[in-house]
């Protein structure tokens, strides 16, 4: 399916927000949406959810042969796939540019900041090594998925256990979870991955875009960086030009932000572990609530709501009136409300011009038009008090309205004809002339 | 042919009702009690009005889609099903919000929500004439309604009604933003005295259109009031079926308007402000 394309309007507005410096959903510039982590009953399995875009990790092992160039190392398989169900945008089975991108992403912030020790990973030099597979799925797609799907990885990592084995001589053992526990992987440092969207060549920046911003943003700057600041990768995609110290700044606020982060990690991961160790229940069904569908899941916090309606009510007095002169865009024309720009281009030039060309009764209504407009600024002019404003971007010097003079309505199309068309084709004419000279 | 296991129509009306339920229609009085009444069915009461959600089989009304099952007395009494739907489908006579993805010669491709896009002729504008064409660009926002619209066609749009008349529909104007929201949260907003609309009005003035096909265009006079008013409509939509009453909404809505503005006008963190609602709408 198609997805549904962006109007001009929604992203004009956005970028106005965007140099106010407001965001759709009220986060300042450098906030980030709430991340939640929940994890399933069987280890390696998680969900993670940063604002509405949420994804599924899952971690598995197997024993096979090593690759030949490296053979005492195990193997890491990162795998990042998009379906329907996340976006009405991304059609299943086809290779798209986005998913080929967040894929090599994700494998260059896990498997090449070398985050686990492959090394421990060898069973049998050059025989058995352990396989480590991770699938990221995406269940919903509200922006900034690499952020994400780089959490749930590592998450989904640290969370899992492998089966433990022994080795006699050449007799390999793999024991059952029963038998003896599994064993956690051997995690060097915790990579994540924050992004940055540029807007106006560069000029603002906001941290975790989500959807809307994604489809107006200039460029993309993909820190990954761990809790030791130490930078894993940087992305920079959309061919926007950066300056060194955007990039410097970008780095320090990923400091932050992954430290943040890794710290939220960490406790989740305890949490998890302390009730399955205490016996309780545990797995999806336990830590995501139940949605009925009479009962729409939204972030809860505690708020002071102390003096909340006498500061309303201050701000509601202080705040300027509607300003009572009313705004008008064309002059001769009466609106109501602020209204929106004559779209149709200059619809009485067009008339007078198509006036003069042919002849007939399209003068009569041209008149009787002109008539009425006189007629209505005479009217508003005694109603309102103060003096419209009048914004107009005619390109004329002087409008010249003619008067037509009383005349029966059939007929007046030939007398006037012969009365005002010379007069008026000259008026065209020298209208043409003042256009011709812009 | 349905088994038995029907109920009648009247003792579902406020329950939810799930798809494959058969309702049974009353059965009125003979008006003409000499008549004889060839077929086992109840004669069917005159100008009965099968809503959306429902059709009719020979026992009576078949419901299609879930949600619940309202009835209205009026006009010869109506019955249809209140359901949760946030993708449209167009249909005859609904006026929607559509945005232009190309122009092809005579026609405007629009967008409207639903399977296909709309066709738009540039003549079904007020006014128009083939040498005066309207000034339509891709990525404008068109208001219009459906004349044609079935499953077999590509659906047609327009923007005049059978008068020739534009009656508030045509190009929507440049400013302002375009939000989406469930189709039930539309019909709430489009009903005659919808409080939520009253409370808004009051704060400060703005322009809205409501689509049927779940989009809303809003324009006030700053960027700041502009977002305020498209959060207070996202969170209401979250809230409405949480609310058993409707007099539960009227004190709620007042606060969460005033709570939007003071945390949003007055500096503070803006993050506050989502927690507000929050705090208000737990009943």
């Amino acid at each position: 399916m198609k997805p549904s394309p962006i109007s001009n309007c929604e992203r004009r507005f956005l970028l106005r927000a965007i140099e106010e410096g407001k965001r759709l959903d009220g986060r300042q510039c450098y906030d980030y949406r709430n991340v939640s982590i929940s994890f399933g009953t069987e280890y390696g399995c998680c969900i993670v959810e940063l604002g509405k875009t949420r994804v599924l990790a899952q971690v598995s092992c197997e024993l096979v042969p090593p690759k030949p160039s490296r053979p005492t190392e195990g193997i890491l398989f990162v795998n990042l796939e998009l379906s329907p169900m996340a976006a009405p945008g991304l059609e299943p089975g086809r290779q798209s540019d986005l998913l080929v991108k967040l894929n090599r992403q994700i494998e260059r912030c896990l498997r090449n900041s070398r985050c686990i020790d492959t090394e421990s990973l060898c069973v049998v030099a050059g025989e058995k090594v352990w396989q480590i597979r991770l699938d990221i799925h995406l269940l919903n797609h509200d922006g900034n998925i690499i952020d994400a799907a780089s959490v749930a990885g590592i998450v989904a990592l640290c969370h899992f256990r492998r089966p433990d084995v022994s080795v006699q001589g050449e007799e390999v053992t793999v024991y059952t979870p029963e038998e003896r526990d599994p064993v956690p992987l051997s995690i060097h440092h915790m990579p994540i991955c924050v992004s940055f969207a540029f807007f106006q060549q560069g000029t603002y920046l906001l941290v975790d875009p989500s959807e809307r911003e994604e489809r107006v943003m200039d460029g993309l700057l993909v820190i990954a960086m761990n809790k030791h600041q130490e930078i894993c990768t940087i992305d920079s995609s959309g061919g926007i030009v950066l300056v060194k110290n955007q990039v410097l700044r970008c780095s320090k606020i990923t400091a932050v932000k992954v430290a943040e982060i890794t710290e939220l990690i960490q406790k989740a991961l305890e949490n998890d572990q302390k009730v399955r160790k205490e016996g309780g229940k545990f797995g999806f069904a336990e830590s995501i609530p139940n949605q009925k569908i009479t009962a729409f899941k939204m972030e809860s916090a505690a708020v002071d709501t102390n003096n909340v309606e006498e500061q309303a009510e201050e701000i509601i007095t202080k705040a300027d009136p509607p300003s009572e002169v009313p705004v008008l865009y064309t002059p001769g024309t009466a609106q109501i409300g602020e209204g929106i720009e004559n779209s149709w281009g200059d619809f009485e030039e067009l008339e007078k011009e198509e006036a003069a060309e042919e002849e007939g009764e399209d003068d009569a209504t041209a008149f009787e038009c002109q008539k009425m407009e006189i007629e209505d600024t005479n009217m508003m002019e005694e109603t309102k008090t103060d003096e419209p404003i009048l914004l107009s971007d005619s390109e004329e010097e002087e409008v010249v309205i003619l008067q037509p003079q009383e005349l029966p309505k059939k007929t007046r199309a030939q007398t006037n004809l012969k009365q005002g068309s010379t007069s008026k084709k000259a008026f065209i004419k020298r209208r043409k002339k003042k256009r011709a000279a812009h | 042919m349905v088994g038995g296991g029907g109920v009648a129509v009247e003792e579902c009306v406020g329950q939810v009702v799930l798809p494959g339920d058969v309702l049974f229609l009353p059965t009125h009085p003979d008006e003409d009690g000499e008549r004889l009444r060839l077929g086992a069915s109840p004669a069917p009461p005159t100008k009965l009005l099968c809503g959306p959600g429902l059709r009719r089989c020979d026992a009576g009304l078949l419901v299609t889609k879930c949600g619940l099952l309202r009835h209205r007395q009026a006009a010869g009494g109506a019955y249809w099903v209140d359901s949760q739907q946030k993708r449209y489908v167009p249909i005859k006579g609904d006026h929607a919000i559509g945005i232009v993805t190309a122009k092809a010669g005579d026609v405007f491709k629009l967008d409207v929500g639903g399977s296909e896009q709309a066709s738009l002729s540039y003549l079904a504008f007020e006014g128009a004439t083939k040498r005066n064409r309207p000034n339509v660009q891709v990525g404008d926002l068109i208001y219009g309604q459906f004349v044609v619209a079935n499953k077999d066609m590509e659906p047609e749009m327009v923007c005049i009604d059978s008068s020739g008349r534009s009656s508030g529909m045509g190009i929507i104007g440049q400013d302002g933003f375009l939000f989406k929201v469930s189709l039930g949260l539309i019909r709430k907003l489009l009903a005659p005295k919808s409080e939520i609309i009253q409370e808004l009005s009051q704060l400060y003035p703005f322009e809205m259109v409501l689509g049927m096909n779940g989009r809303i265009w809003v324009k006030a006079r700053t960027v700041q009031q502009t977002l305020i008013i498209v959060n207070i409509l996202e969170a209401y939509g979250e809230t409405v079926f949480k609310a058993s009453s409707s007099c539960e909404l009227t004190g709620v809505t007042t606060r969460i308007c005033k709570k939007n503005v003071a945390k949003m006008t007055s500096g503070c963190e803006q993050n506050v402000w989502r927690k507000c609602l929050k705090a208000n709408t737990h009943f």
